[in-house]
């Protein structure tokens, strides 16, 4: 039977969420193949005057689009981004950012569910960015939320799963979909979270801060589905004291 | 005279929006439009004509995480 994972009615695969950010868009489709992507993020700004590039045109077709709301400060600015998102015309897909603090960017997870009421209300997929709070994530869930995507570590830190005990805990209590979303830094790291059982990992900056973008694009899929995998087959138990021969321990040869 | 992404633009009241965007040189397919804070749906655009005063904000999509 196939692995797959739901956001909404929408069945997916693959359990790498790519980011768009910070990287050439000439190496966004090389970085879309070969990290398996079938759901890439982007964000919403003035458009630039002229005949500019558009970062539409370099995202191979059949991937689902994810808008993130960054840049809102509260619940009223993300939803207004997000209708205008959708207006663009690339689906109902909507990823929550809702940002006052401006040095760690940590997510505001109050406004974020109230952003997300109002938006699940409409119509539109909901993916709320918050702080791994597990009352917040009741919330969130509450307010029709269609996965919540907790912090591995503040946002482009490449820090880790420095929340790991608290992700664990959501990945224990929600009924949704878990998708650890930012903070992530290296492949290792993304594999521990699908080990732990999260749906999915996103991922930006340790992408787009690597030497090599595509090919890091690809380690990280194979990390994630090694952990998959891993979590699927279930991890061997961990012995508190002493050892366990791997190895027979009876039939040695006698001196 | 109107503003678009906070920067004046003459020539434009008494156009429709579309004439407006097209004359900037935005593409309709990559971008969505407020109008005074409303949202202009891309079906209105021709219909839309522009007055003294009018502010305007053109977005599109970026790279992001």
């Amino acid at each position: 039977m196939k692995d797959t994972w739901k956001l909404g009615d929408h069945e997916f695969t693959s359990r790498f969420i790519l980011g768009s950010g910070k990287y050439s868009l000439d190496l966004i489709k090389a970085a879309v193949e070969n990290a398996g992507a079938q759901i890439i993020t982007l964000a919403l700004r003035r458009a630039a005057t002229g005949n500019v590039a558009n970062i539409l045109d370099y995202i191979p077709k059949g991937v689902t689009l994810l808008p993130n709301t960054s840049g809102a400060r509260n619940a009223e600015e993300a939803v207004r981004i997000a209708h205008l998102a959708r207006e663009v015309g690339c689906g109902d897909f909507i990823k929550i950012e809702c940002i006052r603090d401006s040095k760690y960017l940590l997510p505001d997870n109050y406004e974020t569910a109230k952003a997300t009421e109002t938006l699940a209300k409409e119509g539109f997929v909901v993916m709320p960015y918050m702080y791994p709070d597990l009352n917040a994530a009741r919330d969130m869930a509450n307010a029709g939320a269609a996965c919540i995507m907790p912090l591995g570590a503040p946002i482009g830190t490449n820090k880790g799963l420095a929340t790991k005990e608290f992700i664990k805990i959501l990945i224990d209590e929600i009924d949704l979909p878990v998708i650890v979303d930012a903070g992530i830094g290296k492949p290792s790291q993304a594999c521990e979270a699908m080990e732990m059982g999260a749906a999915a990992v996103m991922a930006n900056t340790a992408i787009a801060t690597a030497g090599d973008i595509p090919a890091m694009a690809e380690a990280f899929r194979r990390a994630i589905e090694a952990g998959r995998g891993a979590y699927l087959a279930g991890t061997g138990r961990v012995l508190e004291t002493g050892a366990a021969a791997s190895s027979p321990l009876t039939g040695f040869l006698a001196d | 005279m109107v503003k678009v992404n906070g920067e004046n633009r003459e020539g434009f009241v008494g156009k429709t929006l579309s004439e407006l965007l097209c004359g900037l040189g935005y593409k309709e397919s990559y971008i969505a439009v407020e109008l005074n804070g409303d949202i202009v749906k891309k079906d209105s655009y021709g219909a839309v004509v522009l007055k003294d005063g009018d502010r305007l904000e053109v977005v599109s999509f970026v790279g992001g995480g």
